[in-house]
């Protein structure tokens, strides 16, 4: 039995117009003096987006700022492997779009599971960023005319993505990459690479420093600092197969719920629905295919299934374009989780393509018979390359092949309006905190959300808790909490050396990638959820009894026993997914259970009972979590169904 | 995407620290899916080390997107292996044949420390960035992004020595390792926009003369670098960014 916390959480979100709110928010927040500020240590975890646009412009402030990354330079970072592009409320296209429309659409895109006020200020923010990244010289696409050129991408009818080929992620990180080597080279900011940050400093109650392992040498270190900020992206990995990189991990986020952040909706995971399908055993990744894709390419699947002949030659009359049929309105450009869950159910009748049959057909034979070949290979071409590479196929001549996979997750740790996470002086940005995608995050919003947290949110809400909280100088190095971290970490790497058992690292993340994939994937039930728990529990005991570790000893570079952290931790992680998904008996946004579903097979909501962010208090592992509700109430944005026919 | 399998015998540098002494140790690898990536086939031969008690091959990878630039090491003398404009994470295994003989290599440079097997440090890159691959525009300062316009073209042309992954192979392909195509991307995408324009030449010179104290080799336009680099950016960069340079030293006296 779950026991619920009677006390609302608290936003402590700005009140009345929401037009104003955050500029009426800054005008009264505390401000450090610049002379002071270089008396505030301040610790940076990730150099993705959020990280490195955090760092770089702190360190501009004249913060004394410690970035910290487990790569070997920031600008390895997930946030380079974004493709599509960046949504801002320009409205350069003259199309109808607004602070307001940007504000409304991510809203509903998220399925009326997010905050109004931080999504408000999310598309005031918005159009800065594209001045920001323009004048550190990002190369946007252009117009003939020399101005910025915009795309659409799903669940909205204006143009309003801002974008760089295919690699809009990769330059708007390097933008932000190249800032923070600027404060480097001012030695405003400490950079420490090739670091894992494997537990968090917790002084009287505040987030005072960092544990690093030195991947290099295994040394452990203490680092303190004023104030924490992690900006360590999101959990997808936790589903073994991803379109993350491999490093990617919940350690940092989960190691600091486990000091006492909450966690805050863990089950909100987005499925995209374009990656490239499994392969086969060795598979280790998987690979999206931008979502912009689907502004020229239409997505169907034969009529009849097991239809063996070339997808050429199967006539109009016998492809069935499942999105524009079910979704007259907005067609192949339906939001991620709607996509994907309709690939889903084609494939489940039968009529998927492919070795597996777990494959649909992206086509562009009729926006190559529109536009001409060049104009595709302009706009997608890199795209089109990296799937031939993968794919062995030509997909100008045949059409692609592609599959929904776990891609983002709107779920974090749980922040406040100012960022900061119930343990006071830890703040979370970007993907790792829950805060402004609700149940289902629109395309193009995540690099949005990474930039705006560390460019222009931040920098603000950072002050008033040093100004107030700070103590100038941190933590004596041999204070007991700091030692008793880095004690704890110890031990546990030393533990994690001693079981020499029989099974890899890597057979146990796939095993649990199965399971959560299986049960906790696109479509949930209680029964799923709860085999789904028990599986975890046993696959985690069996991992602290039975996992080989070589080379055998630490304090070398040693890539089995940095997995091996990490996959500790999703094994303890996963577990509160599937309590979260069970303990929601609604379907919204990414989290569909099955129980709950209109009669054509939508989510169905239920915001009389779910109308709030369930955040979890860590009580030991294998212990029920606590359940504290944080009420989401709308006051500009009307609860409907959502539609998108 | 048809599947079926071949063998390949692999010679892989094994060396357990920077310090240490490497040498080529032999496996033989069996069952390989030709729809695999190369580095899944590493996987593979490390999940079959790891149940033998034996220690894997240490290689660095990430996104496996051909991105992230943290791959890349030398197959048969190629830096990121055979073909042009691909990083080994995107290398796919029915590029071989069966009884395929593989030598696994790191990158090789005075400035890349070998860290252990096929994995270098490449931080010094990130110092020749800090010398000076940026713009100096602080958050708050910038005009709205149309105010400026820039030509199709340019902006373009810009992004081509902007998509630079700074993975190494340049270095790794230069028989003087060089950094001279990693180096004069940056330099050359900052300079082809307006917004790069006012440290120019403070930019183009501190760069350079960074890479040249951290040990990097001189450019002695063999164009290698060009063949190797997976993102296929053209030596012609090298050539602006030399440019650039004597005009600094000489004429604006920096």
């Amino acid at each position: 039995m779950i026991e619920t916390s009677t006390t609302p959480l608290d936003g402590k979100c700005p009140t009345g117009p929401i037009e104003t709110r955050w500029a009426r928010h800054k005008e009264h927040l505390q401000l450090v003096g610049p002379t002071n500020r270089r008396k505030y240590n301040v610790i940076v975890v990730g150099t993705g987006l959020a990280g490195a646009s955090a760092a770089a412009t702190l360190g501009e402030q004249g913060y004394r700022v410690t970035a910290i990354t487990y790569h070997d330079s920031p600008r390895r970072a997930h946030s380079v492997a974004a493709q599509g592009g960046i949504n801002a409320a320009k409205n350069y296209q003259n199309d109808g779009d607004s602070v307001h429309r940007l504000f409304y659409d991510t809203v509903k895109g998220g399925d009326y599971r997010a905050r109004e006020s931080n999504v408000h200020r999310l598309a005031e923010v918005s159009a800065n960023i594209i001045d920001q990244a323009t004048a550190q010289g990002v190369p946007f696409a252009r117009e003939y005319g020399g101005t910025l050129e915009n795309r659409t991408f799903g669940g909205v009818l204006v143009s309003r993505t801002f974008y760089a080929r295919g690699q809009t992620g990769q330059q708007l990180l390097y933008g932000a990459y190249q800032s923070l080597m600027r404060q480097v080279d001012k030695k405003s900011v400490n950079l420490l690479t090739m670091k894992d940050v494997l537990d968090i400093i917790v002084v009287d109650g505040h987030a005072r420093g960092v544990v690093v392992r030195d991947l290099k040498t295994g040394k452990l270190d203490a680092i303190t600092a004023d104030a924490v900020l992690l900006c360590t992206g999101g959990y997808s990995n936790a589903f073994y197969l991803s379109t993350n990189a491999m490093k990617c991990n919940v350690t940092a986020t989960w190691r600091a719920h486990k000091r006492g952040a909450f966690f805050a909706n863990p089950c909100y995971t987005q499925i995209h629905p374009t990656c490239i399908p499994e392969h086969g055993e060795s598979q280790s990744k998987l690979t999206l295919m931008s979502e912009s894709l689907r502004n020229d390419g239409r997505v169907w699947v034969p009529r009849k299934g097991k239809d063996t002949r070339a997808p050429g030659a199967i006539p109009a009359a016998e492809r069935y374009y499942y999105l524009e049929e079910r979704y007259p309105t907005f067609g192949n450009m339906v939001p991620r989780d709607v996509a994907s869950r309709n690939a889903k159910y084609v494939c489940d009748d039968g009529l998927g393509v492919g070795q597996t049959g777990r494959a649909v057909f992206l086509d562009f034979k009729d926006a190559i018979e529109r536009l001409g070949k060049e104009e595709i290979a302009r706009r997608y071409g890199n795209l089109f390359d990296m799937y031939e590479k993968i794919a062995g196929e030509n997909p100008y001549q045949t059409p692609m092949k592609i599959y929904p996979a776990p891609h983002y997750t709107m779920g974090g740790l749980w922040v406040d309006y100012d960022l900061m996470s119930n343990l006071p002086g830890l703040f979370v940005l970007g993907e790792a905190n829950f805060s402004d995608h609700g149940a289902n995050r629109l395309g193009a919003s995540a690099l949005m959300q990474g930039l705006a947290d560390g460019y222009f949110v931040i920098p603000y809400t950072l002050a008033p808790y040093l100004a107030k909280y700070g103590n100038k100088g941190g933590v004596a190095a041999d204070h007991a909490e700091v030692r008793g971290a880095l004690e704890g970490v110890a031990q546990k790497t030393e533990k994690l050396m001693s079981i020499k058992g029989e099974r890899t690292v890597e057979s146990f993340h796939k095993e649990l990638g199965n399971v959560m994939l299986d049960k906790c994937g696109m479509s949930r039930t209680e029964a799923g959820l709860n085999e789904a728990i028990a599986k975890i529990r046993a696959l985690r005991s069996e991992f602290w009894e039975n996992v080989r570790i070589l080379p055998d000893k630490d304090a070398t570079l040693n890539v089995e026993l940095e997995k091996a952290h990490r996959v500790a931790d999703f094994l303890e992680f996963s577990e509160l997914m599937c309590v979260d998904a069970r303990e929601r008996n609604e379907s919204c946004g990414g989290h569909f259970r099955e129980e709950y579903q209109t009669d054509d097979g939508e989510a169905k909501r239920d915001d009389e009972n779910y109308a709030y962010a369930a955040a979890w208090e860590f009580n030991g592992v294998g212990a029920d979590p606590t359940l504290h509700k944080e009420p989401l109430t709308f006051e500009f944005v009307k609860l409907t169904q959502r539609s998108y026919k | 995407m048809s599947e079926s399998t071949i063998s390949v015998t692999l010679e892989v540098w094994r060396q357990p620290g920077t310090d240490a002494a490497g040498r080529f140790e032999t496996y033989q690898l069996d069952g390989v899916s030709t729809d695999s990536s190369f580095l899944e086939m590493l996987d593979m031969l490390n999940q079959k080390l790891l149940t033998e008690g034996k220690e894997p091959v240490a290689f660095e990878h990430d996104c496996r997107e051909g991105i992230c630039g943290s791959c890349g090491f030398v197959i048969n003398g190629n830096p990121h292996g055979p073909d042009r404009g691909t990083t080994v994470c995107q290398l796919h295994m029915r590029r071989f044949k069966s009884g395929a003989k593989l030598t696994l290599e790191p990158w090789r440079a005075k400035a890349f420390p070998v860290l252990r097997d096929l994995m270098v440090d490449r931080s010094a890159f990130d110092k020749i960035m800090a010398a000076g691959g940026y713009n100096s525009v602080n958050v708050g300062n910038a005009p709205d992004a149309n105010s400026i316009p820039i030509g199709q073209d340019a902006a373009s042309e810009a992004f081509d020595a902007a998509a630079c992954i700074g993975c190494g192979a340049c270095v790794a392909a230069c028989k003087n390792a060089s950094a001279n195509l990693f180096t004069s991307a940056k330099i050359g995408h900052l300079a082809m926009l307006p917004q790069g324009q006012p440290e120019r030449y403070t930019r183009t010179v501190a760069m350079l003369d960074m890479a040249e104290d951290l040990g990097f080799g001189a450019c002695s336009w063999t164009q290698e670098c060009e063949a190797a680099c997976p993102k296929e950016i053209s030596v012609k960069w090298i050539s602006r960014a030399q440019r650039d340079y004597v005009k600094g030293r000489v004429v604006k006296g920096i």
